[in-house]
């Protein structure tokens, strides 16, 4: 069989896990694969996007999936016009969330459509700032508008102000306004969310390639550290833990905020003494808006935020204030990391031609315009304004407890974004009318079926794609931001075959380092890793700033140059490899491996003992 | 100093040894490494006035120009016997007293000054000429290594003259209309290295002209092995920026000169075994680097790591000139700058974008 003609299973050829086989009944009918659309869906490459979502999806989850693939079609297809990219295609195959990049090849109609993107785009570049800077009012405000909807429980009666101000509209109603105000706002955000980033990838992607061009072998790590911002926000969170464990030392505090018990009993005993108070009232500074941070990037219900499990930072702040302690020094080296990126940049300029270098200059100078939106966005969507939706996604959550609808908070999550309207509904009139809501037995007997369906999908794993895999992946934001590249496929193709002793992906972050393996499954795992391991997940973020400082190097299944953990590792200089694919289900906790952030290969040397 | 521009020999600490005209291309690397305080083994250049001096009598000039009249370039057999008889008429002639005894003097000074009688030199072709015609001829010149003994060195000085006009060169030559009475040939007489491992680094990647790369070809022993092709050398390359090793491809190395006269074989065990450890490659390149800045374009260079040197003193360069085939290539920048920034970036997100990964090189 040739390379071409090798290819992943198609979505129909793989049954659902045992006691799922009903899984596509829970999420709406055009993010599943259909029997009428197989011939379309069996001619696609589709890879998992792990990225945002390293698990499998609740039923009410997959409202991420078609908000984030509505903002970026909407944006590459219709508004900016990108050339040669459509959108991107998803569906939720056994749970998990997979896409396919829909490309234009016609090359009449690439031209057409690159006439438009230089005229819709150009506006963009040419008023870059002035229109990021609106973009950060857009994307906050709605997201207070998201912070000001409630749920409160329906009492007896409407208040009377109703009667009073004659508003001739029940409370109840702000049920219903409200669910939703808090949808449509979340699609408006994700809108947002590409309104930039492609963009931004594109101006990127042009210093990329002058880059490449004037140097063939240079290395896109060298490339990506020449544009990357030394005080970018995504790291701030990072840094209030620093400061706090800073503060921590300097109030002779350690003891205290280091004690190995929960983060609650720990707050109790501070508050118990002048200097702990202090120390609080400091930790309520940074709490807000800095800790209001997902451990990941919040695309699933289940994912803590700082606030929400206050453990996580107070790990991070132990750690670093034990450190500090030691008299380590644990800040991050600005000055150093600024001098050094201006020497990368001024010893490859010096060796271009005085035509190659007003190019250069002019690139790296767009380059430069657009990437603090790459570094900074994450921070206004996936953090803040998930945080916020997810919270009022579980106020529903309560709401629905409260009418007697449900038994419990999460319940509310196995519903999909549609059924949740029509229980709304169903619980709104019902209550109008005076009698129990009518679909209360129906719903507990589908939450029962449905919790054992998405624990069985949660405990498959996702492979990495599915369908015909192009000859080569030519889609230039599926290998930057998602680190698919054509190696990367046949690696997946390939796997089977192989020993299994290797795992190849993208050079995330310089250097090589060989210790132990620690697999992190989800965030609240990030406590256990311990000095000098290799941290290996699905995916990580910046928000596990505290597991980077111990660990060594950072394996991951998937990612691109360009992707956070890319940036993170290069920034915190730990050796990285993105994009394996196969990280977690291959490698175990305990054995020991090679990362080579150079060549991008992960050797495990040693089985755990 | 005043440099007298009629001197025989120029030491490669003197400054007219930074003189092209004066001691050929070789001589002047030599020279100016060695004035800027590079690793260089000591010695020094017999001028192509010395070698002027030669033609001069015996009417040498007027019986080669005779041999070369009327040749035709496709004539092998015509060119073979001109060739031969120039090398008869040369041979004939002796090196002029007053020139011979320039580098009896230099020589003896030479062994003085490393400690040894009899000093074991390398002596090597250095042609220049008023034009750049010398610089096509480049490998194509003799040079011998491990010479001992004034009469040997002056032996080989003769040979380096001969040398001109050997039968491969003159067709060279002959091929490309180059008049090879233009071509003066000074000689560069030097101590010979002790090379544990020697090689050859362009400070550039010589396949795709990267300029952010230096790259290193080295083998055990001299680095005759390598510039005449014996060997499979391992191969290097090295980041410019931030000078690090980015890939080691090990060679075939069978066979080493250990002296210059013959080659032996290379035992087993160091056959597939890298000559040099990175911390030697790192070094070496940032020779290299240091050279192409001061000469302000990609350098051709010649090093060795001699064995009887303490580390840290035991890299020397033998010899560095400009590349000549990269230097030489006209580069565009990568986007139309008669174009706007707007089409640069559509043609960026329109093509394929090309993400190196690890996957594919490092199984060879």
């Amino acid at each position: 069989m040739t390379e071409n003609e090798r290819r992943f299973p198609f979505f129909h050829e793989v049954p659902a896990p045992e006691g799922a086989e009903n899984w596509k009944s829970m999420y709406p009918y055009y993010l599943v694969p259909g029997a009428e659309r197989r011939e379309e869906e069996d001619s696609g490459f589709w890879f998992a996007d792990t990225m945002h979502w390293s698990r499998g999806v609740h039923p009410f989850d997959s409202i991420g999936a078609e908000a984030v693939y509505l903002g970026a079609g909407q944006n590459s297809t219709r508004i900016f016009v990108l050339p040669t990219s459509l959108g991107l295609d998803v569906r939720v195959m056994n749970g998990y969330v997979y896409i396919r990049p829909i490309a234009v090849t016609d090359p009449e109609e690439i031209g057409r459509r690159a006439e438009l993107f230089q005229e819709r785009a150009g506006y963009y570049y040419a008023n870059w700032d002035e229109l990021y800077a609106k973009w950060k009012t857009k994307v906050t405000d709605a997201v207070e508008r998201m912070r000001t909807i409630a749920f409160p429980p329906l009492g007896e009666l409407d208040p009377i102000e109703v009667v009073t101000e004659a508003r001739g509209v029940s409370t109840s109603w702000d049920i219903i306004a409200n669910y939703h105000r808090l949808i449509d706002d979340f699609f408006v955000i994700w809108q947002h969310h590409f309104e930039f980033l492609n963009l931004g990838y594109g101006g990127y992607i042009v210093f990329f390639q002058f880059c490449k061009q004037a140097f063939p072998q240079i290395s896109d790590q060298e490339i990506a550290r020449m544009v990357a911002g030394v005080d970018v926000l995504a790291f701030r969170p990072d840094e209030e833990l620093r400061r706090l464990a800073a503060l921590a030392v300097e109030l002779d505090l350690v003891g205290e905020v280091s004690a190995a018990r929960d983060a609650g009993e720990t707050f109790a005993v501070l508050e118990g003494t002048d200097t702990g108070r202090r120390w609080l009232a400091e930790y309520e500074t940074s709490k807000n808006p800095w800790f209001d941070y997902f451990a990941e990037y919040g695309f699933t219900n289940d994912q803590e935020t700082w606030i929400s499990d206050p453990n996580i930072p107070m790990q991070g702040i132990s750690r670093y204030a034990q450190r500090i302690a030691n008299g380590e020094d644990v800040s991050r080296p600005i000055e150093r990391l600024r001098s050094e990126r201006d020497e990368l940049v001024s010893e490859y300029r010096d060796l271009l031609s005085p035509a190659e270098q007003a190019q250069f200059d002019e690139l790296l100078g767009l380059s430069r315009t657009v990437f603090p939106f790459i570094e900074e966005h994450n921070i206004y969507v996936e953090h803040w304004a998930h945080s916020v939706f997810w919270e009022k996604a579980k106020e529903l959550g309560d709401f629905l407890v409260a009418a007697g609808f449900t038994d419990a908070r999460d319940d509310v999550f196995y519903m999909n974004r549609f059924e949740l309207d029509e229980v709304l509904a169903d619980v709104v009139q019902s209550w109008a009318i005076g009698v129990p809501a009518r679909g209360k037995q129906r719903w507990a007997a589908l939450i029962e079926e449905r919790k054992s369906m998405v624990a069985a999908l949660l405990a498959q794993g996702a492979p990495p794609a599915y369908g015909v895999p192009p000859v080569e992946v030519t889609d230039p934001f599926a290998v930057m931001n998602y680190g698919v590249t054509t190696e990367r496929v046949k690696d997946w193709l390939g796997s089977a075959e192989s020993d299994g002793s290797a795992l190849s992906g993208i050079p995330g972050g310089p250097g090589v380092y060989e210790g132990p393996v620690r697999v992190l499954k989800t965030e609240k795992d990030v406590a256990t890793i311990q000095p000098g391991e290799v941290l290996v997940a699905a995916i990580t973020a910046p928000s596990w700033a505290a597991a980077f400082s111990v660990a060594a190097a950072v394996v991951t299944d998937i990612g691109g140059m360009m992707s956070h953990a890319s940036i993170v590792c290069r920034e915190y200089g730990i050796p990285a490899v993105v994009g394996t694919g196969f990280a977690t289900a291959r490698l175990k906790t305990g054995q020991r491996v090679r990362v080579d952030g150079e060549t991008g290969v992960v050797t495990i040397l040693e089985e755990a003992s | 100093m005043i440099v007298d521009p009629h001197s025989y020999t120029y030491r490669f600490a003197d400054e007219g040894c930074s003189d092209a005209r004066l001691v050929g291309g070789k001589g002047k690397g030599l020279g100016e490494m060695t004035a800027a305080g590079y690793p260089v083994p000591p010695g020094f250049a017999v001028s192509a006035r010395a070698y002027r001096r030669f033609l001069d009598q015996d009417n040498l000039r007027r019986d080669i120009a005779q041999q070369l009249d009327g040749l035709d370039p496709e004539d092998y057999p015509a060119i073979e016997q001109a060739s031969e008889r120039i090398d008869t008429l040369m041979a004939t002639s002796r090196l002029p007293a007053d020139v011979a005894d320039k580098i009896r003097e230099e020589y003896a000074a030479l062994g003085e000054l490393v400690g040894a009688d009899d000093v074991s030199v390398a002596v090597r072709s250095s042609g220049t000429a008023e034009d750049s015609s010398a610089d096509s001829f480049a490998g194509e010149f003799e040079t011998w290594v491990d010479i001992q003994g004034i009469d040997d060195v002056l032996a080989h000085v003769h040979r380096c003259y001969t040398s001109v006009y050997a039968p491969r060169v003159l067709r060279y030559a002959l091929e490309r209309g180059i008049d090879l009475s233009r071509i003066e040939m000074a000689v560069v007489i030097q101590k010979t290295v002790r090379a544990r491992t020697a090689g050859v680094m362009f400070t550039l990647d010589p396949i795709s002209g990267d300029r952010s790369r230096v790259v290193l070809e080295a083998s055990w022993g001299l680095g005759l092995s390598v510039v005449g092709g014996e060997v499979t050398p391992d191969r290097f390359t090295v980041g410019k920026v931030g000078l690090s090793v980015q890939s080691r491809v090990l060679g075939d190395k069978r066979v080493e000169y250990r002296r210059g006269d013959a080659s032996v074989e290379v035992p087993e065990d160091r056959r597939d075994r890298l000559c040099l450890e990175d911390a030697e490659v790192v070094a070496i390149a940032e020779l290299g680097k240091r050279l192409e800045k001061r000469h302000g374009a990609p350098q051709d260079i010649e090093f060795a790591v001699d064995e009887e040197l303490p580390a840290g003193e035991n890299l020397l360069l033998l010899q560095c000139r400009p590349e000549t085939v990269w230097s030489g290539v006209e580069r565009a920048p990568a986007f139309d700058p008669k174009e706007k920034m707007m089409s640069w970036i559509t043609s960026s997100i329109t093509v394929p974008t090309k993400v190196q990964s690890g996957g594919g090189h490092r199984h060879e």
